[in-house]
Parts: structure tokens; C-alpha cells; sequence
């Protein structure tokens, strides 16, 4: 792999494509990774394409938080504020937990369950530029509201629900909920396009002997949520292309002057919009039960449990959508059955939590930066799941509705839930695919910094939110007894900041450093830690076999007399690594260009369709429309591999 | 390897066709939206007009209000008969596959043939429709009405239009001789899609056109 590779310079278009081919087959240069269809690497573009909207997204709460920081603010104008705090919401959910819960999907999936790659390695990739193309789409709004140097935002302004009519033209004139709405479009092909290929791939590539309830958790959360998408995604998919219907096309959805409902658009963003929140929080709880049992040293507590509460959850997040909308006036008949069934989907939730402090009960824990992180949802979700409790009785809500502690709750269960989880994630499988561990003294540092930073921002909102602060304003007077708190909320989120500078200088750190982490670095459980750090493209030289739950633990140690678990003293795990004739036929799915052309015609798209009524963007909508059929046919009549 | 044989770690389903199944079930949801979004709004066209006169309304069925005779819009026979065309591509899809399961080249061909043509005819009917009704005034944005139905079979008929592509795709396959028995699969995938969309419009053309507020 060393060896320098000299390549005689192209002389014609055909060979510099030849050779472009070349290097999209040989897994080395920028072509071999817009090409790649290996799970593993569409992972890893996910991740950091993640976490760069992570740290835009990051910048724009940081803009939020500078502007309440005193009374009658002065960095953000109203317009500037809606604007910033839309993005804020779309960009932290569908750009940064969606996608970087998807690049745990991929890396992990196929390694988990003993598959060299998933159902539909096109399609993954499919995915993958889709989202991108989604993002850039989306986040290009900000330059359409003239120039943006003057701070002349052109973003959407109606809140990452985008209650309509308030986003119809009479309300939101430009261009920014059209982009909003087409990227969120688009984003959910991309979730949908991975979500069929996980249910796939799970229901069908799993190891020999790797029964359902053998599977890893994580396999379980991923199986749920990538349901929850498929089903949730084409509601929020009709709701937006009625919007976009009413904006661009002069529909009458949610047009109230012939008799629109506004509780049509509530009804149907909830039914997505509640799903949503599990989709978000489900992948989280799959990582917090892989770290848990990891570094407790014990298996998953209550097993079954845990998997059948995933499920219930997921059953269960179809019937509470109405406890968003107590304040509608749908009557206390509606009401009170959404705060039952808000009441009862606790349950599950509580049954996991009860499980994972079970799991480290009497655990031989070593506190690493994973673990602490692990713990840090913990503890963040039970405050995060209370409050949400609270808001499930319909009188209390009534008091809550439209406050700072609405704000609090969420951020509550989506950041020190599904973020502290990612993170734990991320330094739990880091050495994994990279090879190397991250520096745990900087982890620790990570941790502290962010756990406290999060409380700092989060706890006052809480009470802001029961002094009466409502959402969504972009400055306070004085003298309302709000100014302390929002000052501590905004100190707690330079910390959050700051921690995030440290993850950074933590992973550039760390990618340098000589040390190499093993195969099984953490002494781990499931079957991706018996294969090399990173994994060889094909993940397994031989397809494992697989006889019980945490197959790969149950491989290095047995029960003793006395119950315990003492190591197999041949080091049973390691002879996987003795037999190496065999591997030579391993037949890979080949790369392909077909994907990403297809995937990059949607925005074109989309983008023409905003501007149909302007200009005569048809050339656009027809270069894009071109590129998405050259794309499936080219890839359809691609010779397979398989 | 012989116990851990006796488990199912898979459903036995080909990987296509569970990603069919499931792109399916994905897309009960999607019409169910739409369809959700016409019941919700149905029998509401009448009341609220963009005029604000009753005879800029325009109503589906004929009706009388205030003693005033009002034409409708629908020609049930017409709309009856395009439903009945579409229906009758669900055989023919039917027969597609039967032929190639059994190797017949030449029934492939016709029958895959047949039921994109019988798509196109039902696309026809409705770009007829359509004009129709334009012509009548009832667009997009003339009411609740005018949104509701033409989005709902709009979408199903780009729906059908996908549909016919895919089985043209695979009439120049198959007279290319590329579309073997072995690959029956493909016809299979495409009638799987082909009388989903069929039973869409059994449900639409029921709710719309059918049963009348």
C-alpha cells in the first residue's frame, strides 16, 4: 500500500477517464471515494459531512444564545433572529442527528451482524449524495436574501415545523421556505433510500446463527428507527408538497380564504413529527446499550426487555402526535386521550432506563471517555424524560406551551440525550475505523466541559421557561427577572462550545499520533471487534458463525465452576487471524458513478422548480431531471458484480 | 454449521423484492396523506369560493342549490371506462409474467407491451380530464375542490407514467433478448408496482368519483 503508484499522464479524455476508473477501483484517490459503495467509508462521509453542519449549526445557536444574552439585544434583528433559529432547529435535526445516527447505521450494520456489506451498496451511496445535495440545497438559502455580508439573510423563517400558513407567500415572501421545503424533500429520499436498505439488510444478510433476538441492540434500534422513517417520511413528504403546491403553484391547502386548514398542516407535520423524535432518540439508546454492557464488563441487563420497550416505542410514537397540539382546541376528549398514550409511552422509556443502571450494577466499570459519555445521557434523558412527563398533562402543558421550557425539555432529550449518546458512540468505535484511539485525557476534558456547558445553558431555560419566557422571541425587556438566567444560558453554551474545539483538537490529535489500537481494543462484545482496526474492505475474511448473544465475547471467555467469566487461555478469538489462504475469492460489489449523477439532479431540480415562476429555468429542471434518469438507467444496466 | 443452518437469519424473500414490499407499504402512507388531505376537505368546496359568487363555484356532480340547477363536472361513464382499462393491465402484467416464468419470448413481449399501452390509454383519459375540467374552470387554485382532487391524481398519475417507463424499459430489454427467463424477477418487481398503482386508483376512483358528499 506504501509503495508510490507512477501513472503515465493521460494523453486523451479517455484515458484520463480510464484512468479516473483505475483509481475508483484501486480504493486510493478523491475517485475511489465519490465512487465507493463500501459501507464503511459512505459511513465515514456521512459522519464528518455530519458534524461540519454540527459546527454551522453549532455557530448558529451560538448567534441565538449572543442575541438573549441581555435584555433588548442588539446582534440579531427579528428578521435575521426567525431566520437563525429555523435553520438552527432544521439543520441540528435533519443535518447533523439524522445523518450522523445514519453513519453509525453504516458503519456498524454490516459488521455487526456478520455481512460484508449491506443489501444494496448503490443505493447507499444513493443516499448519501442525496443528503449532501439536500444539505448544500437548504443551507443555500442564506445567500439568497441579497447580500449576505450585510447581513441580508435569504433562510427560511418559519421554524423547523413551518406551520403553514404562516409559511405561504402571503406570510413568508423570498425564497427561503421553498428551500426549506425542497431540501427537506430531498433529505427525506435520502432517509427513506437508507432506510429500505437497512431493514433489507438486516432482515435478510444476518450471520448464520444470528438469530433476531441474538442480535446487538444497536442492530434492533437501527431495525426500528429505519421502519419508523419509512413509514413516517412519506407524510411529511405529502405535507411538504402541499406547501410547496400552495407556494409555487397557487394551491389551496392551507389557503384559510377558501376554507384551508391550518390543523391539516399540525396534524401531519405531528404524525411525521412525532416518529421523528424517536427516530432521533432510538439510534442513541441502540449506542448507549452497545457502550453500557462494554465497559461494565456484563451483559446487557434484561436483554428482551430492552428490545421489546425499543418496539414498544417505536409502536407507540405513532399515537401521541396530538400532545404538540393540546392548545389547538381539539377537546378534552382528544386531549386527554394524547396525554394518556403521552403518559404510557414513558413506560418503555423507563423499562430501558432501569435496564441500562441494571447493566452497570455490580459491573467492573472502567470509566473512559465512552462510558462517561453513556452516563451523561443517562442521567440528561431522565431530566429530559420527566419534563416530558410533565408535558404530557394537558393542564400543565397549557402553562408550558410556547416556553422556555418546551426549549428545555428538547434540548433535554436531542442534545443531552441523542448527542451525548453520538458522542459516546464516536469514542467507543473510533478506534475501530480508524485505527487509532482518541486521546482519553482530552475525551475527559470533551466530556466535563460539555456536561457542564450543557446543564449551564439548559437547566436555566427551565426556568425561564416556568417564569414565562416564550419561545421564538428575539429579545426581553428588562426588569422581567430573565436577564441572570439567559446571561448563565449563554456562558453554558460557549462551554458547549468550547468542548467541541476540544473533540476537534481531540481527533486531529489523535489521527497523528503513532499508537495503534488493536483489533479489540475495549475488550468488546459484538462481532466488529473480531475483525482488524480499521476493517479490510471486505469486513470478514470468512463468515462468522454466530451461537449466542455477544458471540464474540462468548468466544474469548467461558463460565468457570463458581459463574464467572474467565478468559479462554488459547486466545479462541485471535485464531480468525491464523487461516489466510481462503480469502481470495471475496467478491466485492464494484464501484460506481451512477449514484452520485443521480443523486445531484435533485437540487437541480428543485432549484428550477423554486424559480419556475421568475426566470425560465427549465434548461435546470431538464439537466437535472436528465441526470436522475442517466443516473437510474446507467446504474439499473450497470453489469453487476454480484 | 449444520445447527446454526436449522435458524432463519434471513426471510427467504429475494433482497429486491422486500425492498419492493417495503417501498410499498412506504407508499400506503404517501396516498393515504393525500387521500387523508381530499376527506378532510370534501364536501367543504361548496361553502367558500374564490369569487365569492355560487356560480364561479364548480361542483364534481350535478346539484341544485337556492333552486339553482348547477351542472357538474364528472362523466362517471368516461372516468368508468378509463378504470376499467387500467384494471384490465393488471391481467395483461399478469400474463407478462406468466410468459417469461415460462420462457415464452414472444408472450413477454406482447403482454409487456400490453399493459404499457393500456397504461397509456388511462393517461390519456386523464390528460383528457384534466383539459376538460380546466376548460369548465376548475384549476389547482379555483377551491378546495380543484387543489385536492388534481394533486391526488396527479401524483397517482405520475405514478402510472413511472409505471409505463419501467415496463417500456423492459419491452426494449426483452426484444433485445436481454430480459431472460433467470430474470424474471425484474417483470415480477415492475407487475408488483404496476397493480399497487392499480389499487390506488380502485380506492381513489371509489372515494372520488363514487361516493359523492
Amino acid at each position: 500500500m506504501a509503495g508510490v503508484v507512477t501513472r503515465p499522464r493521460p494523453t486523451s479524455i479517455l484515458e484520463a477517464l480510464r484512468g479516473v476508473r483505475q483509481q475508483a477501483e484501486s480504493y486510493q484517490g478523491i475517485w475511489s471515494w465519490i465512487a465507493t459503495v463500501d459501507h464503511k467509508r459512505i459511513g465515514m462521509m456521512y459522519g464528518v459531512t455530519a458534524f461540519c453542519f454540527f459546527l454551522l449549526g453549532g455557530v448558529e445557536a451560538l448567534l441565538i444564545r449572543l442575541q438573549l444574552t441581555t435584555a433588548n439585544g442588539q446582534v440579531l434583528d427579528p428578521d435575521q433572529y426567525n431566520r437563525i433559529f429555523t435553520m438552527h432547529g432544521t439543520t441540528m435535526i435533519f443535518l447533523v442527528v439524522m445523518p450522523l445516527s445514519a453513519a453509525f447505521f453504516n458503519l456498524l450494520v454490516p459488521l455487526m451482524i456478520g455481512a460484508r456489506d449491506v443489501a444494496f451498496p448503490r443505493l447507499n451511496a444513493f443516499s448519501y449524495w442525496v443528503f449532501l445535495g439536500g444539505g448544500l440545497l437548504m443551507n443555500a438559502s442564506f445567500f439568497t436574501g441579497g447580500n449576505i455580508f450585510q447581513g441580508e439573510l435569504g433562510a427560511p423563517d418559519g421554524g423547523w415545523f413551518g406551520y403553514a400558513p404562516l409559511t405561504l407567500n402571503r406570510f413568508s415572501a423570498g425564497e427561503g421556505i421553498d428551500y426549506w421545503a425542497m431540501g427537506l424533500q430531498i433529505l427525506g429520499i435520502a432517509s427513506m433510500a437508507s432506510g429500505f436498505n437497512f431493514v433489507v439488510t438486516i432482515l435478510n444478510m444476518r450471520a448464520p446463527g444470528m438469530t433476531l433476538l441474538r442480535m446487538p441492540l444497536f442492530i434492533w434500534m437501527t431495525l426500528a428507527t429505519s421502519l419508523l422513517i419509512i413509514f413516517a417520511m412519506p407524510i411529511i413528504a405529502v405535507a411538504l408538497f402541499e406547501l410547496l403546491f400552495d407556494r409555487l403553484f397557487e394551491a389551496n391547502y392551507f389557503n384559510t380564504l377558501v376554507g384551508g386548514r391550518p390543523l391539516l398542516w399540525q396534524h401531519m407535520f405531528w404524525l411525521f413529527g412525532h416518529p421523528e423524535v424517536y427516530i432521533l432518540i432510538l439510534p442513541a439508546m441502540g449506542i448507549v446499550s452497545e457502550v453500557l454492557p462494554t465497559f461494565s464488563r456484563k451483559p446487557l441487563f434484561g436483554y428482551p426487555f430492552v428490545v421489546f420497550s425499543g418496539i414498544a416505542i417505536a409502536f407507540m410514537s405513532w399515537g401521541v402526535w396530538a400532545h404538540h397540539m393540546y392548545t389547538t382546541g381539539l377537546g378534552t376528549v382528544a386531549n386527554s386521550a394524547f396525554g394518556v398514550s403521552t403518559i404510557l409511552i414513558a413506560v418503555p422509556t423507563g423499562v430501558k432506563i432501569f435496564n441500562w443502571l441494571g447493566t452497570i450494577w455490580g459491573g467492573s466499570i472502567r470509566l473512559v471517555t465512552p462510558f462517561m459519555f453513556s452516563m451523561g445521557f443517562i442521567t440528561m434523558f431522565i431530566i429530559g424524560g420527566l419534563t416530558g412527563v410533565m408535558h404530557s398533562i394537558v393542564p400543565s402543558d397549557y402553562q408550558q406551551q410556547d416556553t422556555y421550557f418546551v426549549v428545555a425539555h428538547f434540548h433535554q432529550v436531542l442534545m443531552g440525550g441523542a448527542i451525548f449518546a453520538l458522542f459516546s458512540g464516536i469514542y467507543y468505535w473510533f478506534p475501530k475505523f480508524s485505527g487509532k484511539f482518541l486521546n482519553e485525557k482530552l475525551g475527559q476534558l470533551h466530556f466535563w466541559l460539555m456536561f457542564i456547558g450543557f446543564n449551564l445553558t439548559f437547566q436555566p431555560m427551565m426556568v425561564l421557561g416556568l417564569l414565562g419566557m416564550p419561545r421564538r422571541i428575539y429579545t426581553y425587556e428588562e426588569g422581567l427577572g430573565w436577564e441572570v438566567l439567559n446571561m448563565i444560558a449563554t456562558a453554558g453554551a460557549f462551554f458547549i462550545a468550547t468542548s467541541v474545539l476540544v473533540f476537534i483538537i481531540n481527533v486531529v490529535v489523535s489521527v497523528r499520533s503513532k499508537e495503534r489500537a488493536g483489533a479489540d481494543p475495549w475488550d468488546g462484545r459484538t462481532l466488529e471487534w473480531s475483525v482488524p482496526s480499521p476493517p479490510p474492505p471486505y469486513d470478514f475474511e470468512e463468515i462468522p458463525e454466530v451461537h449466542t448473544r455477544d458471540e464474540f465475547w462468548h468466544r474469548k471467555y467461558v463460565e468457570d465452576e463458581t459463574g464467572r467469566m474467565v478468559p479462554i487461555v488459547a486466545g479462541g478469538a485471535l485464531q480468525e487471524e491464523e487461516h489466510e489462504e481462503e480469502h481470495q475469492h471475496i467478491h466485492m460489489p464494484s464501484p460506481s458513478y451512477f449514484p452520485i449523477i443521480a443523486a445531484m439532479g435533485l437540487p437541480l431540480i428543485a432549484a428550477g422548480l423554486i424559480y419556475w415562476e421568475w426566470i425560465n429555468m427549465l434548461p435546470l429542471i431538464a439537466v437535472g431531471a436528465a441526470m436522475v434518469v442517466v443516473g437510474i438507467y446507467g446504474w439499473a444496466l450497470e453489469p453487476e458484480a454480484e | 454449521m449444520s445447527h446454526a443452518d436449522a435458524l432463519h437469519t434471513s426471510t427467504g424473500l429475494d433482497n429486491r423484492k422486500l425492498l419492493m414490499w417495503l417501498f410499498l407499504a412506504s407508499e400506503c402512507l404517501f396516498f393515504g396523506s393525500l387521500i387523508g388531505a381530499y376527506l378532510l376537505y370534501r364536501g367543504d368546496h361548496e361553502v367558500p369560493c374564490v369569487a365569492g359568487e355560487l356560480s364561479a363555484c364548480v361542483f364534481p356532480t350535478d346539484r341544485t342549490i337556492n333552486g339553482v340547477e348547477y351542472q357538474g363536472l364528472f362523466d362517471i361513464p368516461f372516468t368508468s371506462v378509463s378504470a376499467f382499462v387500467l384494471l384490465m393491465s393488471s391481467v395483461t402484467m399478469v400474463l407478462a409474467l406468466a410468459a417469461i416464468q415460462r420462457g415464452n419470448q414472444r408472450g413477454l413481449l406482447v403482454w409487456l407491451f400490453a399493459t404499457a399501452f393500456l397504461g397509456i390509454v388511462f393517461l390519456s383519459g386523464q390528460a383528457f380530464e384534466f383539459t376538460e375540467f380546466n376548460e369548465h374552470g376548475l384549476s389547482l387554485s379555483t377551491n378546495l375542490f380543484g387543489t385536492t382532487f388534481f394533486v391526488l391524481t396527479g401524483f397517482h398519475g405520475a405514478h402510472v407514467t413511472v409505471g409505463v417507463l419501467i415496463l417500456l424499459s423492459l419491452w426494449v430489454m426483452a426484444a433485445r433478448g436481454r430480459l431472460t427467463q433467470e430474470k424474471s424477477l425484474n417483470v415480477e418487481l415492475a407487475g408488483l408496482y404496476w397493480h399497487f398503482v392499480d389499487i390506488v386508483w380502485i380506492a381513489i376512483f371509489t372515494l372520488i368519483y363514487l361516493i359523492q358528499p
